[in-house]
This record gives C-alpha cells, sequence and structure tokens, in this order.
C-alpha cells in the first residue's frame, strides 16, 4: 500500500527507527524496589527504637552484644562491598575470570558475615534470650535477622549469577544483573552501617 | 467564643426538630462536655456549608446551563486558566480552613478528655465545693468494672454519679483495646490494656443513660453495655447503701475469677475492694507471683536486670484454659510471666501511697487552658497525659 | 463458636473434620459456588476453552490483558463483598427486642471483617490497579509497562491473596477482628485459630503483587513517556496514577512488615505488640494508618484522574487549571502522610498532638476543594454531553462534598470524640468511597469500555444501574448518619432500642435498592455483549466520545503493541490537538515492533505462593517449605530464560493498519 507522509504528519508520529537501549528501565525499576525495601528497614529501626530499652526486667545489650565480634562481622560486610566493587571494575574491563573471581571472594565475605550472625544468634537463644523473652530481643531478632536474611538471597543470587555468566559470559543481561546485585549488595551494606551504628554502638553506651 | 455559642444555637435547633423524636443523643446530651463537643460539631458543619452550598448550586447551575442542548450558553472551547478564579479556588478553602484549624486547636485543647472541667455548665463555674467523684473503670471481656475507691465499693455493668459534679474516670482494661463512650456525657476514650487513660465528664441532668463499649472486642461485644445513673446527691448515696449492702468483696482472687470472659452480664455489685486493685490490674500483677509494669519498667530504666534476666522466668500455669490470651505459639516457647522480684514490702510500699490524682492548676482564660500553658513543641505530649504508672524508686506517680 | 483444635499432625498440620465450617449458610453458599464453578469449568472444557485462555489471557503479558483480568477479578470479588454486606443489613434490622438476629457472633464478626478486608483489597485496589493498568501505557503512548513479566506475576499474586480469603469461608475461619486486626485481639492468645492467620497470608501474598505493580507503573510512567511528553504534559490521569504509585511503593512495604511482625508474634511468640513483656499494641495501630492513610489516597487519586479526563473530554473543553491539578495532586500525596493519627484522637495522644494531627488533616481538603472548583470551571462554558460517564461524574461531585465536609468534621478533635468508632464514620468513609472511588470506577468503565471491548456500553441499563445507586446509596447511608448522631456505634450485632430499628430498615432498603443497581449493571454488560454489532454499539473510529488523550488515537481494541508508530507529544491534549491540526495516521513504512513473549512463569510463582499461604495457615510445614523451596527453584530457573522477547514482523503490523484503514474508511 503506498502512502505519502505530511509534515503534520511527521511532527506528531515517530517514523524513522529509532534505538530503544535494551532494559533501559531496569536499574531504575530496581532502585525503586531497594527504596521499598529500605522503607521496610525504616519501620524495623522505629520499632527498634521503640522497643529497644523494653527489657522486660530481662538482660539489655550490654549484656548480651560482644562488640568486638560484630566489629569482625562488619569488617567482613564491608570488605565484600569493596570486593563487590573489584568484580564491577572487571566486569568494566571486560575480564570475566577476573569478574568471577572477585565474586566467589564476595561470596565467601558474605558466608562469613552470616556464619557469625548465626553464631551470635544461637549464643544468645542458648542462654535464654531469645527473641520471645522481651520487646527489645523481639526488633533486635527481627531487624538484625531481615537483614541476614536479606544477605543470604544476595548470596543465592551471587552463585546464581556466577553460574550465569560461566554459561553466558559478560552479556549485557548479565552486566544489568551486576548492576542490580551490585546496588542490592552495597545497600545491605549501607543498612548494616544503621543496625552497627544504633543498634549494637549505641546499646553498648 | 459565648458570642459564637449563642450564635450557634440557632441553627441546630432546627436541625433538631427532626431528630428529637429519634433521641440523638450526640446532639443533645446531657452533659457539659458532650454538648460543648456538639457545639463544636455544629459550628464545624456550618463553616463548610460556607462553601458546600455554594459548591453544590454551582454545580447544579453549570450541569444545566451548559448542556449541550442549550446552545444559547457561551461555549470556550481553549479557556483553561483564570489567576483570579485559581486566587479564590485555593483562597476560599484556605480561608475555611484557617478558621476550622483555629477553632480546633482552641477546642482540642480546651476539651482534651485529661484535662481538670472547668465549668459545671454553661452558666456555673467550678467551685471549691465541686471536688470530682474519682472512677475507676475497667474494660473486661465482657463487660465493664466500676470501682469507686472513695466510697470503697464496686460495680458491673453499671455506674451512678450525682449530677453537676465533676467526675474523672480512670480507665485501663484486662485483656484487648476497648473504648469507653457514655455519649450523653462526654465523648469516648481508649481503654487499654496496661495503661491508663483518663477522661473527664460531667451530667447537667438526672437520669439513666446507655454506656456502650465502641471499640470492638471479640465475640461478646455487643453485649458490653451499661447503665449510667446521674442522679442527686442522696440518690447517689443510696446507691452507695445499696452496693455496700450486697455483701461480696473484689479482692484479687475473685477478680481473676471474674475476668474470665463472659456475655452479657447482668449488673452486680460488690461492698468492698481491694483498695489497690486497680493499681495492680493497670501494672498487669494481679496473678500471685507476677511482676508489676511498675516495677519491670523500673528494672528497665536501669539497663535491665542483666544475664540473671533470662532466668526469672516463670511457667504461666494459673488456668490458662479458661482465660484468653494465653495460647503458646506454635513454633516459640510456652506462655511465660516474669516473676516479681519485689517482696510483700516493697509492694507495700509500692501501692500503699496511692498518688494524689494530679490536680494542676487550671487557667480559665477560654485561650489559654490548661495544656495550652507550657508552649512545647506539637509532638511533646502534655505532661499529665502521658501513660501514668507507679515508680517504686522514687516513690511516687512518675510519668513514662 | 465453632469448636475448633490446634493439635497439628505431620501431614494436615491443624487441618482436620472440625475445620468445615457448620452453619447452613455456609453451606448453602458453598453448594452455590460449587454448582457455579463446576458449571463454568465444564463449560471451559466442552467448548475446549482452556488453551486459549491459558495462551491468550493467563499467560499474556500485554498492559491490556492484564488490565482486563484486574477489572473481573475485582467485579467477582465485588460480589462476595457486597453478599457480606447485605447480610449485615439483614442481621442489623432483625436483631431487634431480645432476638439474636439470624447470625450468630462467631458468623457476623468475621463478616463485617471480611467486607472490609475484601472491598479494600480484592475490589478497590485490583480495580483501580486495572484501570492504570489498562489506561496508563496508551495515554503515555507506550507499547506495554516497563517489565512486562513482573505485571502479570503481580495480577496473579493479587489472585492467590483473594484465593486465600475466599477459601477462608469454607475452610476454617475468616478473622473476627476488623479489617485493620488491631493487637491484642488479632494475637495468638484471643484469636488463637486460622482466621488472622488467613488475614495475614491473604495479605501478604496479594500484597506483594501491589508493591510490584506500583514499581512498575511508577517505572512506566518515568521512563516510557512517548517522545516530547514532558512531566506537565502528561494527561492528569496518569499524572494522579503517578502519585497514586508513589503512594503504593512508599506505604505498602510499610503494610508488609507490620503484617511480618504480627506475623512473627503468632508464630514465634515474640513480643512486638503484645500486652507484657514489653509489647506495645500502639505501635502497630500507628503502622497500620501509617500504610492506612496513604491508601485511602491510592484508591481515591486515580478517580480524581477520572473525573477530571471525563469532565474536559464531556464538556468538549481544556480542563481548566491543569497545573493547579497537578500540584494539588502533589500536595494530596505528601500530605497524605501527615495525617494518620486522626484515626486514633480517642487513644490519649494529647491536645496538641491530636490538634496537630486535625489540623493537618483539614489542609487536606484545600487541594480537594481546589479539584473540585477545577471541575466545576472545567464545566463552566462548556457544551456537556450527558454520557453515561459524566453523569457520574456530576453524582460523584454532588455526593463527594457532603463524604468531604463529614471528614472535616471527624477531624475535628472533639468531634472525633463524640464520632469516632459510631455509624457516622462509617457513612463518611462509605460517602467517599462510594461517591468517590465507585462513582468514578463506574465512570471510568462507561468510559473506557469502548476503547477496551470495541463497542459502548447500553445506555438504558447503564441509566438503571446508575438512578438506583445513586439512590440506593444514599438511603443506605443516610441513616447511618442519623444513627451515629444517636451514639449507636459499629460492628454491633444486637439492640436493644427499638427506635433504632426503623433507621436499619431504611438503611437495608437501600441495600436492596444497591442489589438492584450492581444486577443492572451486570445486565448493562450483557445486553451490550450481545448488541455489540449494532451500529449504534459499534465504535470503529476508535474514538467514540470525542477525546483528548492518546489512547484515543488507536483503534478500539487496540493492536498487540498499541502504537504501530510512536506518538510525538507537542503540548496537553496530544490527540486533540492532532485532531485540530489534521495529523492523520501513517499508512505505510511500518517497521518490526518489539515485544515480550508471554510466560507462564508468573502464573506458576503465585500459585506456588498461594499454596505456600495456605500451608502456613494451616501448620502444614512440610508443604511450606516444598512451595517456598519451588518458588526460589523457580525463579531461578526463570533468570536463565534469556529469550523473552520477539519481533512482530512489518507483514503482521501491515494486515493489522490496513484492516484499521478500512474499518475507518466504512465508519466515514
Amino acid at each position: 500500500m503506498s502512502h505519502a507522509t505530511t509534515d503534520t504528519m511527521r511532527q506528531y508520529w515517530e517514523l524513522e527507527p529509532h534505538h530503544h537501549p535494551e532494559g533501559a528501565s531496569t536499574s531504575l525499576g530496581f532502585w525503586v524496589y531497594l527504596m521499598s525495601d529500605c522503607l521496610m528497614f525504616a519501620v524495623l529501626f522505629a520499632v527498634y527504637g521503640v522497643l529497644g530499652t523494653s527489657f522486660a526486667a530481662g538482660p539489655g545489650p550490654k549484656d548480651l552484644f560482644d562488640l568486638e565480634l560484630v566489629a569482625v562481622n562488619t569488617a567482613m560486610l564491608l570488605l565484600s562491598s569493596i570486593t563487590f566493587g573489584f568484580a564491577m571494575l572487571a566486569m568494566g574491563k571486560g575480564d570475566q575470570r577476573g569478574t568471577l573471581r572477585w565474586l566467589a571472594v564476595t561470596l565467601f565475605f558474605g558466608l562469613c558475615f552470616l556464619a557469625i550472625e548465626l553464631y551470635e544468634f544461637h549464643h544468645l537463644i542458648h542462654i535464654g534470650a531469645g527473641p520471645q523473652r522481651s520487646g527489645f530481643l523481639s526488633a533486635f531478632f527481627t531487624l538484625v535477622g531481615t537483614h541476614g536474611l536479606h544477605v543470604t538471597f544476595g548470596s543465592i543470587w551471587l552463585v546464581t549469577l556466577m553460574v550465569q555468566i560461566t554459561r553466558t559470559g559478560l552479556i549485557p543481561a548479565n552486566q544489568r544483573r551486576m548492576v542490580c546485585l551490585s546496588m542490592f549488595w552495597h545497600f545491605l551494606d549501607v543498612i548494616w552501617i544503621g543496625v552497627f551504628t544504633f543498634v549494637y554502638l549505641l546499646g553498648m553506651i | 467564643m459565648t458570642y459564637i455559642r449563642k450564635f450557634a444555637r440557632l441553627p441546630w435547633l432546627a436541625l433538631l426538630i427532626p431528630l428529637a423524636a429519634c433521641k440523638a443523643e450526640v446532639l443533645a446530651p446531657a452533659g457539659d462536655v458532650a454538648a460543648r463537643q456538639r457545639d463544636l460539631l455544629v459550628i464545624s458543619t456550618l463553616l463548610m456549608l460556607l462553601i458546600i452550598v455554594p459548591v453544590m448550586v454551582l454545580t447544579v447551575v453549570f450541569a444545566r446551563r451548559y448542556r449541550e442542548r442549550n446552545k444559547d450558553a457561551d461555549y470556550r472551547p481553549d479557556w483553561d486558566h483564570s489567576t483570579k478564579l485559581e486566587f479564590v479556588i485555593w483562597g476560599a478553602p484556605l480561608l475555611i480552613i484557617i478558621t476550622l484549624g483555629a477553632l480546633t486547636w482552641v477546642g482540642t485543647h480546651l476539651l482534651d478528655p485529661y484535662r481538670p472541667l472547668d465549668r459545671i455548665s454553661a452558666d456555673r463555674p467550678l467551685t471549691e465545693e465541686h471536688r470530682p467523684l474519682p472512677v475507676q473503670v475497667v474494660a473486661m471481656d465482657w463487660k465493664w468494672l466500676f470501682i469507686y475507691p472513695e466510697q470503697g465499693i464496686a460495680s458491673v455493668n453499671e455506674m451512678a454519679v450525682p449530677v453537676d459534679r465533676p467526675v474523672e474516670f480512670t480507665l485501663t482494661s484486662t485483656s484487648v483495646m476497648n473504648a469507653f463512650y457514655i455519649p450523653a456525657m462526654a465523648g469516648m476514650i481508649y481503654a487499654m490494656p496496661g495503661m491508663e487513660t483518663k477522661l473527664n465528664g460531667v451530667f447537667n441532668h438526672p437520669g439513666e443513660y446507655k454506656g456502650i463499649a465502641s471499640h470492638y472486642s471479640g465475640h461478646g461485644f455487643s453485649g458490653m453495655h451499661f447503665k449510667a445513673h446521674a442522679t442527686d446527691e442522696a440518690g447517689f448515696d443510696a446507691w452507695i447503701e445499696k452496693a455496700r449492702a450486697s455483701g461480696g468483696t473484689l479482692d484479687r482472687p475473685r477478680y481473676l475469677e471474674l475476668e474470665a470472659p463472659s456475655e452479657n452480664v447482668p449488673p452486680m455489685s460488690f461492698a468492698e475492694v481491694d483498695p489497690h486493685l486497680f493499681q495492680r490490674i493497670v501494672n498487669m500483677c494481679v496473678e500471685p507471683g507476677k511482676i508489676c509494669m511498675a516495677e519491670m519498667m523500673a528494672l528497665d530504666a536501669q539497663g535491665g536486670t542483666g544475664l540473671a534476666g533470662t532466668m526469672n522466668m516463670t511457667r504461666l500455669t494459673y488456668d490458662k484454659d479458661q482465660r484468653r490470651g494465653t495460647r503458646a505459639p506454635v513454633l516459640g516457647w510456652e506462655p511465660f510471666q516474669v516473676a516479681s522480684f519485689c517482696t510483700p514490702e516493697d509492694s507495700a510500699l509500692m501501692f500503699g501511697k496511692s498518688p494524689e490524682l494530679a490536680r494542676a492548676p487550671v487557667d480559665m482564660t477560654p485561650m489559654r487552658g490548661h495544656a495550652l500553658t507550657p508552649p512545647k513543641g506539637p509532638f511533646t505530649p502534655s505532661q499529665d497525659n502521658a501513660v501514668t504508672l507507679l515508680d517504686p524508686a522514687a516513690d511516687r506517680a512518675r510519668n513514662f | 463458636m465453632a469448636t475448633f483444635s490446634n493439635e497439628t499432625t505431620f501431614l494436615l498440620g491443624r487441618l482436620n473434620w472440625d475445620a468445615i465450617p457448620k452453619e447452613p449458610i455456609v453451606w448453602a453458599t458453598f453448594v452455590v459456588v460449587a454448582i457455579g464453578g463446576i458449571a463454568a469449568l465444564a463449560a471451559l472444557t466442552k467448548y475446549r476453552l482452556w488453551g486459549w485462555l491459558w495462551r491468550e489471557w493467563f499467560t499474556s503479558v500485554d498492559h491490556k490483558k492484564i488490565g482486563i483480568m484486574y477489572i473481573v477479578l475485582a467485579l467477582i470479588m465485588f460480589v462476595r463483598g457486597f453478599a457480606d454486606a447485605i447480610m449485615m443489613r439483614l442481621q442489623q434490622v432483625w436483631a431487634f427486642g431480645g432476638s439474636e438476629g439470624y447470625l450468630n457472633s462467631h458468623h457476623y464478626d468475621q463478616i463485617f471483617t471480611a467486607h472490609g478486608v475484601i472491598m479494600i483489597f480484592f475490589v478497590a485496589m485490583p480495580f483501580i490497579t486495572g484501570l492504570m493498568n489498562y489506561v496508563v501505557p496508551l495515554q503515555i503512548g507506550a507499547r506495554d509497562v516497563s517489565f512486562p513479566f513482573l505485571n502479570n506475576f503481580s495480577f496473579w499474586m493479587t489472585v492467590g491473596g483473594a484465593v486465600i480469603t475466599m477459601a477462608s469461608l469454607f475452610l476454617g475461619e475468616f478473622a473476627q477482628t476488623g479489617w485493620l486486626a488491631f493487637p491484642p485481639l488479632s494475637g495468638i492468645g484471643y484469636s488463637p485459630w486460622v482466621g488472622v492467620d488467613y488475614y495475614i497470608w491473604g495479605l501478604q501474598v496479594a500484597g506483594v503483587g501491589t508493591t510490584l505493580s506500583g514499581i512498575n507503573l511508577l517505572v512506566t510512567i518515568l521512563k516510557m513517556r512517548a517522545p516530547g511528553m514532558t512531566m506537565m504534559r502528561m494527561p492528569i490521569f496518569t499524572w494522579t496514577s503517578f502519585c497514586a504509585n508513589i503512594l503504593i511503593v512508599a506505604s505498602f512495604p510499610v503494610l508488609t512488615m507490620t503484617l511480618i511482625l504480627l506475623t512473627l508474634d503468632r508464630y514465634v511468640g515474640t513480643n512486638f505488640f503484645t500486652n507484657d513483656l514489653g509489647g506495645n499494641p500502639m505501635m502497630y495501630i500507628n503502622l497500620i494508618w501509617i500504610w492506612g492513610h496513604p491508601e485511602v489516597y491510592i484508591l481515591i487519586l486515580p478517580l480524581f484522574g477520572v473525573f477530571s479526563e471525563v469532565t474536559s473530554t464531556f464538556s468538549g473543553k481544556r480542563l481548566f487549571g491543569y497545573s493547579s491539578m497537578v500540584y494539588a495532586t502533589v500536595c494530596i500525596t505528601v500530605l497524605s502522610y501527615l495525617v494518620w493519627l486522626h484515626h486514633f484522637f480517642t487513644m490519649g495522644s494529647g491536645a496538641s498532638v491530636n490538634s496537630f494531627f486535625g489540623i493537618t488533616t483539614m489542609i487536606i481538603s484545600i487541594p480537594t476543594g481546589a479539584k473540585l472548583f477545577n471541575w466545576l470551571f472545567t464545566m463552566y462554558r462548556g457544551r456537556i454531553r450527558y454520557e453515561l460517564p459524566m453523569m457520574w461524574t456530576i453524582a460523584f461531585m454532588l455526593t463527594f462534598v457532603i463524604g468531604g465536609m463529614t471528614g472535616v468534621l471527624l477531624a475535628v478533635p472533639p468531634a472525633d470524640f463524640v464520632l469516632h468508632n459510631s455509624l457516622f464514620l462509617i457513612a463518611h468513609f462509605h460517602n467517599v468511597i462510594i461517591g468517590g472511588v465507585l462513582f468514578g470506577l463506574f465512570a471510568a468503565i462507561n468510559f473506557w469500555w469502548p476503547k477496551a471491548f470495541g463497542f459502548k456500553l447500553d445506555v438504558f441499563w447503564g441509566k438503571v444501574s446508575f438512578w438506583f445507586w445513586v439512590v440506593g446509596f444514599w438511603a443506605a447511608f443516610m441513616p447511618l448518619y442519623i444513627l451515629g448522631l444517636m451514639g449507636v456505634t459499629r460492628r454491633l450485632r444486637v439492640f436493644d432500642d427499638p427506635d433504632l430499628r426503623i433507621w436499619f430498615a431504611i438503611a437495608a432498603f437501600g441495600a436492596v435498592l444497591i442489589a438492584c443497581g450492581i444486577a443492572a449493571m451486570f445486565v448493562q454488560f450483557g445486553v451490550s455483549i450481545l448488541r455489540r454489532d449494532r451500529p449504534e454499539y459499534r465504535d470503529v473510529s476508535g474514538d467514540p466520545w470525542d477525546g483528548r488523550t492518546l489512547e484515543w488515537a488507536t483503534s478500539s481494541p487496540p493492536p498487540a503493541y498499541n502504537f504501530a508508530f510512536n506518538p510525538i507529544s507537542h503540548g496537553l491534549d496530544t490527540w486533540w490537538e492532532m485532531k485540530q491540526q489534521g495529523a492523520t495516521r501513517p499508512t505505510g513504512g511500518y517497521m518490526p515492533i518489539h515485544m515480550p513473549k508471554n510466560t507462564g512463569t508468573g502464573v506458576i510463582l503465585a500459585a506456588l505462593a498461594t499454596v505456600c499461604g495456605m500451608a502456613l495457615v494451616w501448620y502444614v510445614w512440610w508443604l511450606a517449605a516444598l512451595s517456598f523451596l519451588g518458588i526460589i527453584a523457580v525463579s531461578i530457573a526463570h533468570t536463565f530464560n534469556y529469550n523473552r522477547d520477539y519481533y512482530i514482523p512489518v507483514s503482521e503490523i501491515e494486515a493489522t493498519e490496513d484492516a484499521r484503514t478500512r474499518q475507518l474508511a466504512q465508519g466515514v
């Protein structure tokens, strides 16, 4: 069918082929998701703020927290953030093996963090300071535990992504996922800094 | 204010005509507080009608005038802005809201349920002889318990107060949230477990009024209402005497029996009441061996009890099948309670000195109510509105 | 009260024969639903529609089909929610003079809880989500939403939540706590059986869908607008949807977390909202209303947009004060976070706090009032065509102002002390939700139906429905205002005072009128579908109302790709401008269009989530664990599929567009 384009037509309809970058919205969408996740943590922080001194005649933070252990734990998570940064740099250079190597190091630190946290939880529950004991402990376990769950899912994602990069290489889809996971991982770091400051450090004063 | 109120009285009378037949207690109450709340309701309605009526009229007029078939009407398809109109559009509601906001600020402070009354009715100020009558109210499953600390009696699902005497209700609940509401007397206020709320009110006309639970609290909720008698002093004394004659003592074991859920409970009364009972209910330590909230909070304020605090828990065995609220969560521990730390002597010290019911000075100038005097930030609650608990360490009532 | 037991077995958790309700009413309902369900399934099988449904609808990632499915879900749930309403009206008019009525408290308390939950979460929310899904991409000249797979998944999660909620009718019980499940009443001690667990998992599963769809639409509006369409050139419905989705993204996480905390209290025995051991029930009430008040505006804002579009279209005039409308919407969005405490002035917060929140609440009425005036002045000097959408709009304007007025009254704390929890409050929020949200939805259905299906809705039955609804609404809710002023509070099951009865009778009569209105609406749909080929119903132009925005620039129903060429916007009301300029649509030179592929993953994931929710309700731990692992496994497997899109070939586009050209020629 023949057709004639007029100027008004050209003015109102995009007649030339144009390039839509694939997945252009993904990082924004993921960013918005992180903000909504951030709100969940905001609720948990607020709840901790309200219940943080409700010990129900039970133990308080000074009796329970081991700041040295938490400092080691924090170091693990911060290091994992740095190594994720190195993985991103390697990806930027197109170095697939380097990326995978740094991701593995990140995973190692993440798992260390989780192991230390599990140890801490186990210890607390073992001495009778479980989440049921008081409002303070409920809020503590939920806030720290939710963060830990995020790290767990981040680790599962990380393993998945490592397999995918091994199989298909650093294709744009995988690069996009790397960007998202890196945002997620750094986000968890930021949340942890909040936890470390408001829960552990302030609790020990 | 009085001028505005007089002005407001005429239109609401007109409103009342069709409603008079149907006992609109909110519009024609028997107590000064509810009457002032009603006044505010009516004034706000009138203020808003100032803008609502024109909007509704304009809607109908425009809808008719600019209908498609009316070809005489002006048609300007591209007219979409007028700064003057925009100014009116935003300005008119703004003015109404500024007025209403000022009214709200003043009215909310004057009619704060925590604020002791400053008058008996519109034409009678409060004098020295009008000592408020303290009444302690407990919302139970599903009935109301009234304790008269001065008279030393208690009643269930029935209360009486003298006409023209301010009443100071102190409320709490045993199990779940509820709200205490006598529509003819004053507004409602929540009654919450482990917490204490306050309500000040007065009856100006004798009669028998309905009192209700106005916050859903479970299956027996519909039957949870009571009669509020407003009588003269003699009638009130007679009612007290009747309660005294009924015999029965409301002590801690009897209270725990009463606390078990029951529905549609007929009125009953007790000749004697454990004088510390209400404080124990608020502090959730009526059960033997259980720590009182005040003690717990005092310990918490000192940073808890250390690792020893993981061992001061005892099994909650007290008739647990009977009571609501003691079921074990499927994945958690069995319900437990924290054991009381203090000796009987400590308890006596704690409850021996009931707090003098706080009598803050009332500033009678209408614009500067009692709660207005200390100009704090909008988020700081005025002192006596906070949950009042006893602090054994300081040996006095303390606001947490 | 029903007998129940929390004794668990490994295989079935706490599910046993006692879980089957004993009430004859429930049995009768079950029989009717079962017969209807079996008939529907049989019909689908007989006409071999399963494959078609699965391929064309269930697995579709087309925003238009998902939008329609959302609205179908909302309509089905609306019938359930309304059945609850009419049962309550009947009970309240029955239970006088010593009569217990026909519902025991166990049943009645579930009904009012379910009515609230269903109407808000499974009627209003899917309705507006569906509407936004259908209209927004068309209005901004996009071919789909940003994340089409996520859109499909969100829809099925909403369905999953609805399924869990509906299952409570025939298996166990629903919550008996009121629609917001305030603790301690909703704690394990006071609600020991499955009711509150159904509530929690129903809302959580649906809540995931709502949050994701909020993110999706937000990003769509930010990223997928047609070239030239700046924020201040977006159609007003898109603007209000944008703000509603901001509210969704910024408030639903709060609900999710609050419910998680309640879940932990119930399952693990934590002390967030308990009376004892340091818990604080007031915290729940604050948190839930921090979600709950923005939720009100999530519901109403998109409908404000609908009324703006309808008023301007049927007045044949530009919207008066577009930028003032936009600012008003943004004001409402921000302010909606500063008012939550007005839901519990009676909790004893103190005069200064109460008046602060009272005044912020009143301030919201300023932008809302400005919006009303803007609609008024859009009508002013217009040429108003009284089609059904416009009739609903006028009804809305006259009804909503009353609801707005009583709302401001309730924001005056001393007045709230006498009206809180009363039937006055019930009348108020039904006045704004029915008069605002529902009337708006009906306007929207009548307005966009021709776009979605290619034919208009029947006017006669539409008017019958309209008048039954409007009269029925006033008859049903004005008595509640009066009862509220008589000091009657909500959620009561039996009454003593015989003077109240007449008002309840009028209200019940109003509910019957509304039932007729609903029936007439379904008749309207049926009649229109039967007569869809008649010329007076048929919409060949794609622009049956002389519309102004881009959705009217394409055919009715639009092709899968919406627009063969991206439209370019140069101002507000782009389609109107195109018509004025005579910018005809191009009829050749097509290019292949990049589109997402359909996928069944969303259905599978949501089904697993539903099973997981049901297993958690009944403490069937092995099934919960298994389905949860299933969710993770399927999600991971889905990420291994890189082949998710395809190109619509030029030949297919040419065929579609040529058919449209012929159709347009016929129409002229």
